[in-house]
């Protein structure tokens, strides 16, 4: 199974071999491994499986480990991620401000569940827990730009921001 | 360090600094219940059962991971102490697959005897399942996250005694399940199939893969002439099953118990044993003499077989290429006793007791067909046997002892010891020296590479030369030795066991095995051994027999064809 296949990869050879010169200096040292999860992410923009069994020949930590962290920690993720992301925020504020029908309409105009991608790799969809900006509830961000008391008719033009632009 | 002196529940008590309180209770006679600990190998505090107060702490305190220190005040039986104890059990007892009446582990079971023990006769709380089903896919071991309480024993050992990594947490939360990478099955990860984990499981969220069935098949089929063989180990462990001492000499009992449930013949492993070292003997002095590549590293373990398949393929070429005695055994079976029987092998069908689940892995390997049959049909672990005894109710302690049947009944006490950890170094020793000296030993004990320590050397003069040997058990040891090797450090013989204290302390033992139990076993190995009246394989008649009759000589054309195997690199992952 988890035998480093490349070949239904899409992980470019470019990325592939930055992700090499990541881990060099890093070798067999397992202490690392969040961090070089981390920049791993950034280069590639996920961690596929192909990824994560580098880092662990690299650095010398089980590779169920390696996934136990992956799995573990919400910023990673082990699907592409769309172009853009955004985040409804689901703390207690905006939930009482109507965010979850926000999140309704997104999932249903983009096609997408949380956590999921859209299928043109355009955006993806996420839900937090507090962005700190409670007195604005409902608070919708999308990549680091935060919206307002959004209402679900409002979504379309913000979303319009980030299409094709 | 100094001793420190703590007050528990009142009593003035002196322990060693440093050390969880649990222990330092446990020798005032104070029992707090745990669950996720393991002694050296897992403290980690996951479970809370274990809940004190420390007189000055601001909450309850895990006592499996808080030192004493001088001073201290902790008390363990408070009604504060009772009810979060309770509840942190019955929240774990919450989301756990409750069918007890139908468990694998019932009336084995830590978490039943716990609830049993803190007086739970209520579920408050009956919670959600765990979303993910068993995982049959590997040969020797079943995954069943229902009745995972993520205590994390098993990651401990998979990781730092074995050094294995096949299992770890993944994902988060309720979600949270102790599995290989990418939740993909054992059966195709880099699992040894140790069964450590499963040794140390308190439930039975990993077990053997139980094959009694298959066993209770063939012994009803009137076609089949069904043998068994018994792994030197099992003698001392199968008693334990029945409330015997650890390390009782239950040899004879279990014969005849064997007997009881049908089998037409009932032959002991220790025989192939024998011819092991016949085999591997030869080849070790063979690739002395030749120039071959040493240090020779004994095959019996499959665990550390496929250990060195994954994790050094590069040093396969130091595997002796003899098969394992089980394998050795089931060859045998199908060919010179079908002859001797006057057997069609297609009837005969090989059953093996072994202390070890890698064992159900090693039959199934594609190349053991040595005999054009599949050499041996199920191996049944020790607890197996003990589970189809009680089911056939046999009263293992009121039997008399009865004798193995010849000719693979007849056995040595070098066969014996291959059940603890440096017994086949021992073993060859006997006979490589009187081979190699013609003379006869003053002394057959060779106490340098017997007992738990994790890595043993020796040195033995052999007519001059001098053989450098080491034994490893652990495959976290097996992993020194094998860096000592790499490092240029010269070994001319090398025996590894895969688990602890080797097959006495097999992943398909009794349980509980620990260290003191795995020293009882190893002691009453020493004592079988001891009182044999023939303690050098290369004396046993019946293998000398085999030879004239059979094989020919060792390392010969039939030898090779029947007891010798090949070896496969595997991925790391």
């Amino acid at each position: 199974m988890s035998n480093g296949c490349a070949c239904q990869s899409q992980v470019t050879r470019e990325h592939m071999d930055e992700v090499d010169r990541l881990i060099a200096p890093c070798r067999g040292q397992s202490g690392n491994l969040i961090q070089v999860l981390h920049k791993a992410q950034n280069i590639v923009g996920y961690l596929p499986r192909e990824v994560q069994l580098k880092v662990a020949e690299g650095l010398d930590v089980p590779l169920a480990r390696v996934y136990g962290v992956v799995s573990f920690y919400s910023l990673f993720t082990t699907v592409p991620r769309g172009r853009h992301k955004i985040s409804v925020c689901a703390g207690t504020a905006c939930y009482v401000r109507g965010s979850s029908q926000l999140l309704d309409r997104l999932s249903e105009d983009l096609q997408v569940r949380p956590g999921g991608t859209s299928q043109d790799g355009e955006f993806s969809l996420d839900v937090v827990r507090c962005v700190g900006a409670c007195g604005l509830g409902p608070v919708v961000t999308v990549d680091d730009d935060v919206y307002a008391r959004v209402h679900t008719e409002k979504l379309s033009d913000i979303l319009a921001l980030y299409t094709k632009e | 360090m100094k001793p420190v002196m703590i007050t528990i529940d009142g009593l003035r008590v002196e322990a060693e600094a440093g050390a969880p309180v649990l222990e330092a209770a446990k020798k005032a006679g104070i029992k707090i219940p745990t669950l996720c600990y393991l002694k050296e190998i897992n403290e980690i505090g996951a479970c809370r059962v274990c809940l004190v107060e420390v007189q000055g702490a601001r909450a309850l305190q895990a006592s499996c991971v808080t030192p004493v220190s001088e001073g201290m005040v902790v008390r363990t039986n408070t009604p504060a102490i009772r009810q979060a104890r309770k509840l942190n059990l019955e929240l774990i007892m919450s989301n756990h697959l409750r069918e007890c009446l139908t468990c694998h582990r019932s009336t084995n079971c830590e978490l039943q005897q716990l609830a049993s023990d803190l007086g739970i006769v209520e579920l408050r709380f009956a919670g959600e399942m765990p979303p993910y089903d068993p995982d049959l896919s590997s040969p020797s071991l079943v995954r069943d996250p229902r009745k995972c309480i993520l205590c994390r024993r098993c990651v401990s050992v998979c990781e730092k005694v074995q050094q294995v990594g096949a299992i770890a947490p993944q994902e988060r939360g309720f979600n949270t399940v102790i599995a290989p990478a990418f939740l993909d099955p054992l059966g195709s990860v880099a699992c040894v199939n140790c069964g450590q984990c499963a040794l140390v499981c308190p439930t039975a969220a990993i077990h053997e893969k139980d094959q009694v069935a298959e066993v209770w098949a063939a012994l009803a089929d009137p076609r089949k002439h069904v043998v068994v063989q018994t792994a030197p180990a099992t003698r001392v462990s199968i008693g334990e099953m029945f409330g015997l001492e650890p390390g009782s000499v239950a040899t004879g009992k279990m014969v005849a118990a064997l007997r009881r449930l049908g089998f037409d013949k009932v032959f002991d492993t220790d025989f192939t044993a024998d011819l092991t070292i016949m085999e591997e003997g030869s080849e070790l002095l063979r690739r002395l003499e030749e120039g071959g590549q040493l240090p020779l590293i004994t095959s019996c373990s499959p665990g550390w077989i496929k250990f060195i398949e994954h994790f050094y393929p590069d040093m396969l070429g130091h595997l002796s290429s003899c098969k394992s005695p089980q394998q050795m055994f089931g060859a045998l079976a199908k060919t010179y006793y079908a002859q001797k029987a006057g057997l069609d092998p297609e009837d005969i069908f090989v059953v093996s007791i072994m202390p070890c689940t890698a064992k159900k892995f090693e039959a199934g390997r594609e190349e053991m067909n040595g005999s054009g049959h599949t050499d041996v049909d199920v191996v049944l672990t020790t607890r197996e046997l003990g589970r189809m005894l009680k089911e056939a109710g046999v009263d293992f302690n009121a039997l008399a002892e009865e004798e193995y049947d010849a000719p693979f009944g007849i056995t040595t006490g070098a066969g014996v010891i291959f059940g603890a950890t440096g017994g086949v170094m021992e073993a060859a020793l006997r006979t490589a020296y009187e081979l190699v000296t013609g003379n006869s030993l003053v002394s057959l004990d060779f106490q340098e590479v017997r007992g738990l320590d994790g890595v043993k050397e020796a040195s033995v003069n052999l007519n001059g030369t001098t053989l450098n040997v080491a034994v490893a058990h652990g495959l976290g040891n097996a992993r020194e030795l094998l860096e000592r090797v790499k490092s240029g450090r010269q070994y001319h013989f090398i025996e590894i066991m895969c688990c602890p204290g080797g097959c006495i302390g097999g992943g398909g033992q009794p349980i509980p095995t620990n260290r003191e139990i795995r020293e009882k076993r190893s002691a009453g190995i020493y004592r079988a051994d001891a009182s044999m009246p023939l303690r050098k394989s290369h004396e046993n008649p019946a293998v000398q027999a085999l030879y004239k009759e059979f094989l020919g000589e060792p390392l010969g054309h039939k030898s090779h064809q029947l007891l010798h195997t090949g070896y496969t690199p595997r991925d790391r992952h």
